[in-house]
């Protein structure tokens, strides 16, 4: 089995050996680390861990949180994409930079942000609280903070296959007859709904990792507004070290096999994309 | 052929627009849908910044900037970027031309294990740096006895830093760098340059634009890290405070103003950033379109 192919550029041992190094040291040895160090746990001890239910509490709190987030980002998502790709409209352009705001403002910032606004004497808050509802400090909170982070995934990811979306399969359901509707459910839909899925997939893995903009709105209460990636830094801070291990594995576990399913639904995206 | 059978298909289709589009009340309704949407989700966030920040004048904004403390942070935090950036650029440039210019048995495991950084929780980011280097890990005992200190001091900040921007410049180079190929780094070597004149001469001036935008976006996010810096950091007071961990020591202080106010330059990167980032991609767009015409002058 031959390893490298013969080329007659140069570099290839100093960059390839560079990247090696510098990846294990930076990424692939810290993480092993952390696995190493559950070792040291004995079974029960690892189960009893995470499964208390303090830890059971946010693990619902954050996947409930990141999915109704996700939902909301696929559809709105794919609404702000649909509206950038087809239509005209007066400041079009800064509507698509301002998309990424969420990858480029830190998430801190973003957090007393969202905390101003929607506690309730804050600027959305004050007209929400005479019907009663309240975000700031509840799960709702929480899953603002994590649909304001997870938007640019799910339009970044749609918008590209909307463009290169052939307008001949439109013309050719509408004259065979279809309605607006029945073309826009039968025949764009299938072919973004890939894209769709992935950009749905990012936005929830993302969600339930994050952690800076989510710790100001949601109050923090232990059972109730607890995120596990908060969980993992108040354990850390009462010297709970086998403990946050523990459920940073489970947490790790969980993201490694959504990374592995987003992975295969990008390919299934592309190979369905090239082939419309 | 294929080009003229095109340009008719785009006249068709301005001449004839009803069968592949909505009618004029449905579009609006979509339209107003979405800024509602943006507006409540991204611009108010964007401008409470500013609100809150300014919400006791002018003169108290900037006495909050000049505090000490807060000098203190940004210090850290530009010194923080301007560690990590420059390395994830020197493993971004080294990794995509491995990747991209070389056949190799395991490519794709190695593009996964570079994304891998992004998968993993802010907060778990910081504790691989905590099991290895704190007093608790690995190496905490034997650092100890040398009286190096790592996590909760200003090499674990920018260790963490580093590992959460991990991915961005080389995610940005190995697309572009792939479909350039490698014909241009060939001619260049049979006419005679060395590896180092086809790399600056030829393969730079093909990524610069890629790669300033992956260093672009690399420096917010190091610039703007929270979550695992706030495990590794320690939060004390002017010398392990970077301006998010100080924005959050303000906040629960209850000095929201200033809060905001350091929180309000963090949001003036994010400007600057998304501007430098429309500029790049209007740049890119318009080298191709010249590139394109080129191309058709030249047949």
């Amino acid at each position: 089995m031959v390893l490298k192919q013969r080329s007659i550029l140069p570099g290839f041992g100093v960059a390839m050996g560079f990247t090696l190094v510098y990846l294990s040291l930076i990424v692939l040895i810290p993480l092993a680390a952390l696995f190493l160090r559950t070792a040291t746990l004995s079974w029960e001890q690892f189960w009893t861990t995470v499964t208390a239910p303090r830890v059971v509490a946010s693990y619902r709190l954050s996947f409930g949180a990141s999915l109704l987030a996700a939902l909301v980002n696929a559809v709105f998502g794919f609404l702000i994409a649909w509206v950038l790709v087809r239509y005209t409209f007066p400041g079009k352009r800064i509507v698509d930079a301002l998309v990424d705001l969420p990858f480029a403002l830190p998430t801190a910032v973003a957090g007393i942000s969202l905390t101003s606004l929607f506690v309730k004497s804050g600027g959305v808050g004050q007209f929400l609280d005479p019907w009663g509802i309240q975000i700031a400090f509840t799960p709702l909170g929480v899953t603002v903070a994590l649909i304001f982070i997870g938007l640019p995934f799910v339009v970044r990811t749609v918008q590209p296959v909307l463009e290169d979306l052939d307008v001949e399969l439109e013309e050719a359901a509408a004259s065979l007859g279809a309605t607006r509707w029945q073309t826009f459910s039968r025949v764009l839909l299938p072919a973004v709904f890939p894209a769709l899925l992935t950009g749905f997939a990012l936005a929830f893995a993302r969600a339930l990792g994050e952690y800076g903009s989510v710790v100001f709105i949601s109050g923090n209460m232990p059972m109730r507004t607890e995120i596990t990636p908060l969980l993992i830094i108040t354990k850390l801070e009462q010297y709970d070290y086998a403990g946050a291990t523990a459920v940073a594995v489970v947490m790790l576990v969980v993201s490694f096999v959504l990374m592995l399913l987003i992975n295969l639904l990008q390919r299934w995206s592309s190979a369905h994309h090239v082939a419309t | 052929m294929a080009g003229s059978i095109a340009l008719r298909h785009t006249a068709v289709v301005s001449a004839q627009p009803r069968a592949t589009t909505e009618s004029a009340w449905v579009r609006r309704l979509l339209i107003g849908s979405a800024f509602t949407f943006l507006i409540f989700f991204l611009v108010l966030p964007l401008v409470a910044v500013f609100v809150q920040a300014l919400s006791k004048g002018v003169a108290a904004y900037f006495t909050a900037l000049h505090q000490p403390d807060a000098l203190a942070a940004i210090r850290l935090t530009l010194l923080t970027a301007a560690i990590a950036v420059p390395l994830n650029l020197v493993f971004g440039v080294a990794a995509a031309w491995a990747i991209t210019k070389f056949e190799f048995v395991g490519k794709s495991l190695l593009i996964t294990l570079i994304d891998v950084p992004f998968a993993v929780s802010p907060v778990i980011s910081g504790l691989i740096f905590v099991l290895l280097f704190g007093l608790q890990g690995w190496l905490g005992p034997w650092l100890d006895t040398y009286d190096l200190k790592i996590i909760f001091a200003v090499p674990g900040i920018v260790l963490a830093t580093i590992f959460v921007t991990f991915p961005f410049v080389a995610r940005e180079l190995i697309p572009l760098m792939q479909e350039q190929g490698t014909e241009e780094e060939q001619a260049a070597l049979v006419l005679g340059a060395n590896g180092w004149q086809t790399f600056f001469r030829v393969t730079l001036p093909n990524i610069k634009w890629g790669l300033l935008y992956g260093v672009i976006l690399c420096n917010a996010r190091a610039m703007g890290e929270f979550g695992a810096v706030s495990v590794v950091s320690g939060h004390i007071r002017g010398q392990t405070n970077t301006m998010p961990l100080y924005v959050e020591i303000l906040y629960n202080e209850y000095s929201f103003a200033a809060s905001f106010a350091i929180a309000s330059l963090l949001a003036l990167l994010a400007l600057v950033t998304l501007v430098a980032k429309t500029a790049v991609e209007w740049k890119t767009t318009q080298l191709l379109a010249n590139e394109r015409a080129a191309a058709k002058e030249s047949v």
